[in-house]
This record gives structure tokens, sequence and C-alpha cells, in this order.
């Protein structure tokens, strides 16, 4: 009984430390999830290295799940992580991608969530890529203001400082004219 | 505050958004959006905007920490394959001695059931003959008769003596007498017996290693001087196909043996020497080989290993050659005169012999 609570623990301390972006977090979770969803790829005729980018997205799965919603465990976070992952490699044998269809993965309860999961995560990752390829397509210096001025919400007169403008008008006007292209770009795709 | 142009109000939606204005100046932007519902879209579809790009961005930034934490652990992990591999063998590892031990114990116990070791042991055993013939060879008898195996019979098994036996044959009345290089070669003394059982001590006069052939004299003072010599010596080459015999001493009593020249050269296209074929054996070294009108045509020397009835002869042209070759002062005075009248012309194979016998000697070598 106590060690189902020390889960439990353990699984909500790691879904905490993903959401603050913490690093030990991030490895405690490889550590205990990766080897079972590698050893389940690798018998299904997958190799090591499809094993790490299946669970990459798996683990990009659940991050967006914990970043966008109220996110409550509903069961532990290895059978979240399993279902999602045999999801990600089904769909991955089916396309094609690898060279056969296998069938040997028998289907647990969990994965209608994990369906749901990957659905949502995918619409998402579409928007969100789109977003990483304009920022990405923006260039510098824009790229850079943009970031201190909106994620790092470094105030304007940092900002003017750094890149030297001679007063924060130019700097206001200058990264006004980033944001519109970097809408632009985004817009547009 | 109506004439607000684009820039200025997403200046100042920016500032309502990072909590940068005061509490009446929210309440005037809150009012501002109300009034106007065109920037108020603007303002939700900036808000929208910069929610996708902060999202985007701590993405992105969490996902180059999870491709760090991956690559460290992958590197940590690098080992496991080969770790996999050592627990798979400890699995199997007694599964694979067992059918090892089974595998051997069957191929050997196959092999020794069909017998394949008594052919191997006589193989081996032939081949291994030949290579110590050749060894000796090497070492004792000269080039030209490489590999051919030496006739001299082994009477004794004590090696450490050098008891051995051959055959040898007088070619001047004063007491010269030809055999082997082969024969003689490491001897401490030479004694000659002939088929009455009379036995000379004799001296090495010369030898000749390349053609395989020593001249020795008899050096005993109960040694008579013989008449002279029936047979006589033809230096030209005899032809193939002719009708040949020896008397040797494969054993104590003399053997005859007869066959036919077969080639006119000897081991490996050796022009000094015939391929005869005579049955001979250790012991005919040294022997005379005559054709059918009692003319010494050489001197049997050896026989090729794994041949039916190759067997070889030194010609007489090789014995006149080493004849010739003898420096004076080795003869002291006796000069070596060979006999130019067959006394076996036209007689009887059988008269040959009964001539022919007292001038062949065992050579025993100690």
């Amino acid at each position: 009984m106590s060690k189902e609570k020390s889960d439990i623990q353990i699984d909500s301390e790691i879904v905490n430390g993903i959401r603050e972006g913490d690093n030990l977090a991030i490895q405690q979770l490889y550590q205990m999830h990766f080897p079972p969803i590698a050893h389940m790829i690798i018998n299904n005729r997958g190799s090591r290295e499809e094993a790490k980018d299946i669970f990459q997205e798996t683990v990009m799965v659940l991050y967006n799940k914990i970043v966008d919603h109220d996110f409550v465990l509903s069961s532990k976070l290895q059978t979240f992580l399993y279902a999602v992952a045999k999801r990600l490699w089904l769909k991955h044998l089916t396309r094609g991608e690898a060279k056969y269809r296998t069938d040997s993965i028998d289907d647990y309860g969990e994965s209608l969530t994990a369906e749901e999961a990957i659905d949502d995560h995918e619409i998402k990752e579409a928007n969100l890529v789109q977003m990483e390829d304009a920022l990405n397509g923006l260039g510098e210096p824009c790229k850079t203001i943009l970031y201190d001025f909106y994620i790092q919400g470094q105030s304007m007169a940092a900002i003017c400082e750094k890149f030297g403008y001679t007063n924060a008008d130019n700097a206001k006007t200058q990264k006004y004219k980033c944001l519109q292209r970097l809408k632009k770009i985004f817009f547009k795709k | 505050m109506k004439g607000l142009n684009q820039q200025e109000f997403i200046t100042w939606a920016d500032k309502y958004l990072r909590g940068e204005l005061s509490r009446e100046d929210q309440l005037l932007f809150e009012t501002y959006c109300a009034e106007n519902p065109g920037k108020a879209e603007l303002f939700a579809q900036h808000k929208a905007f910069l929610t996708t790009m902060v999202k985007a961005e701590s993405r992105s930034s969490f996902k180059r920490k999870l491709q760090r934490v991956a690559q460290d652990y992958h590197e940590a992990h690098a080992s496991k394959p080969a770790a996999k591999v050592i627990n798979i063998w400890d699995r199997l590892k007694l599964n694979a001695a067992v059918a090892a031990a089974i595998a051997i114990v069957s191929v050997f116990s196959t092999l020794w059931l069909t017998g394949y070791y008594k052919n191997l042991k006589k193989t081996t055993s032939d081949y291994s003959a030949l290579r110590r013939d050749m060894n000796t060879v090497k070492r004792n008898v000269n080039a030209q008769n490489a590999a051919i195996r030496n006739i001299h019979n082994s009477k004794d098994d004590v090696k450490e003596t050098m008891h051995y036996g051959a055959t040898g044959f007088m070619i001047t009345k004063n007491g010269y007498v030809v055999t082997n290089y082969h024969v003689i070669t490491g001897a401490d003394s030479v004694h000659l017996q002939n088929h009455k059982g009379e036995s000379f001590k004799a001296d090495i006069v010369f030898t000749n290693p390349e053609k395989d052939l020593a001249i020795l004299h008899i050096n005993d003072s109960t040694f008579k001087l013989t008449r002279s010599i029936p047979y006589t010596f033809k230096r030209q080459d005899a032809d193939i196909g002719e009708d040949v015999y020896t008397i040797g001493f494969p054993r104590d009593e003399a053997v005859y043996g007869q066959g036919y020249l077969s080639s006119s050269t000897g081991y490996a296209g050796d022009t000094l020497a015939y391929q005869i074929s005579i049955p001979v054996n250790p012991g005919n070294s040294g022997g005379p080989l005559l054709d059918k009108e009692g003319n010494v045509i050489g001197i049997i020397s050896g026989k090729q290993k794994g041949i039916d009835g190759a067997a070889f002869a030194i010609k007489t042209k090789a014995l006149m050659e080493t004849l010739n070759s003898i420096p004076a002062d080795s003869l002291k005075g006796k000069n070596v005169v060979l006999n130019n009248k067959n006394l076996l012309y036209n007689l009887s194979r059988t008269d040959q012999i009964k001539k022919l016998q007292d001038y062949v000697y065992i050579v025993k070598v100690y």
C-alpha cells in the first residue's frame, strides 16, 4: 500500500516538474519510463533509434496535456505513457514508414484516452510547429527582441540598451515592425 | 483617444497584458475596448497570438531539455546491448557446452567407426617416411638423387653402430669395387663379403656425392688377385625396352632380379640415370645392371616411393667420368684398367650368373 502511494507521489512530482520545465524531473521521467517503452518497441520490430523518437513524441504529448489543462492523472503515469507510445508506434507502423504492420500489440482500456490525447496533441502540435517555424524564419534581431519582450518579459528600456537604440520610441517601433512581420509569416502559412 | 493607430494600440495592449498599467488605466483600456469592437477584436487576436508564441517557445525549450536528457541517458546506457549479449551467453552457456561436447563425441566416434583413423595412420606414416627419406637425401646423398629412396639394407636396428648393408661389384681385377655413395656415407669401416662367405676389408678410395658413386679398394692380405673380370662396361646409352637384370644382396644370399629398361632418364629427368623396371629392395643399392650380352650398363641406386616399378640405375657413363676424375695420388700406383673382353657373351643367363656372382659383394658398413 505504501509503495502504491509512493508511486503516485513520484508521478505527481514528475508532472509538476515537467510543468515547470525542471531538468531533474525530465531525467527521472526518462530513467523510469524509457526502458519499458523501448522494450515494447524493440520487441515489435522497432530499433533503438525509433524507440528514442517515439518516446520523445510521447513525452511531448504528455507535456502538452500538462501545460494546457489542469491535468489530472486518471491512472499511473506509466500506464498513460505506455498507451500513448503504443498508439504512436502503431501509427508509425501503419504509416508505412516501417516495413511491416504488426498486430501483436494488444489493446488496453487506456488506449481510448491515449487516442484522444494524441489527436488533441496533433492539432496543437501543428499550430505550435507553425509558430516555431515562423519564429525561426524571422531572423535576428527581431527574434531576440520579441523573445526578450514577450517571453522573458523584459522592459522596453532594457531591450533599448541591449540593442543600442538611441531612444525607447525607436525600439518600440522596431518591436512593432517585428511583431507585424511575425504575424504575417505565421498567418500566411 | 479615438485617433489611436494600430501601433499605439498594440503598445498599450502589451502594457495592459504585462500589468504595467495602473488600476485606473486598466479600466480605461477595458472601456476603450468595449467602445471599439474593431480594436477589441484586434486585442483578442493579439492576445491569442502571444499565447501561442509563449507556448511554442516554452515547448521548444522543453523539447531541447528533453533531447539533452535523452542524449545523456543514451550515452550513459550505451553499453547496454553488450550486457544483453552477455546475459544471453550466460543463459545458454550450459546448453552450448553440452551441444559442443555431443558434437565432438559424435564426430570422432563416427570417424573412428568408419575406419578413418586407420587410413589416416597409413597415409601419414607413408608421408612421414618419404619426408624422412628426403631429409636423409639432403644430408647424405647428392642433389640429383634427391627424394629417391635409398636402397640400403638396415641389417641392425642399433642405429649407433651405423650397420648397413648393400651391394658392390668389382670393376678391375686388381681389387677396385664400386658401390653407391649413400651406402658408405658416414662409415667407420667397410667390409666386402663374397657369396662364399669370405670377407675382406676395403678402403674408400674416392667418392662422388653428386653422382652417388663410391670407389672402394680391397685392402686385405687374404684377398687374391682374381682372374680377369668376365663383364665389360658399355659406354653408350642403352635403349629403352632392353632386357636387363641385376644381382644384389637384399638379404644375405644373392638375389637375381630381371626386368627391362623403361626410360632413358632417372628421377626428375636425371640424364645420368635410367629408369628400370626391376623389383628392387633395400640392399640392392650398388648392384650391377647388365644387359643380355653381359655388359654392365648401370649401377642400381634407388627407387621412387609410391610409384610401382620405378627403380633407378646410374649410367655407366657416370661411372667412367668418376673413374677419370680420381686423382692419381688416391690410386697409389694401382691403375684402374677396365676389362674390355666380354666373357659372358653368348652364354645362357644361368651361366652368366655363375661366372658373375664371384665378383659381386655384400658391402657391410660399420
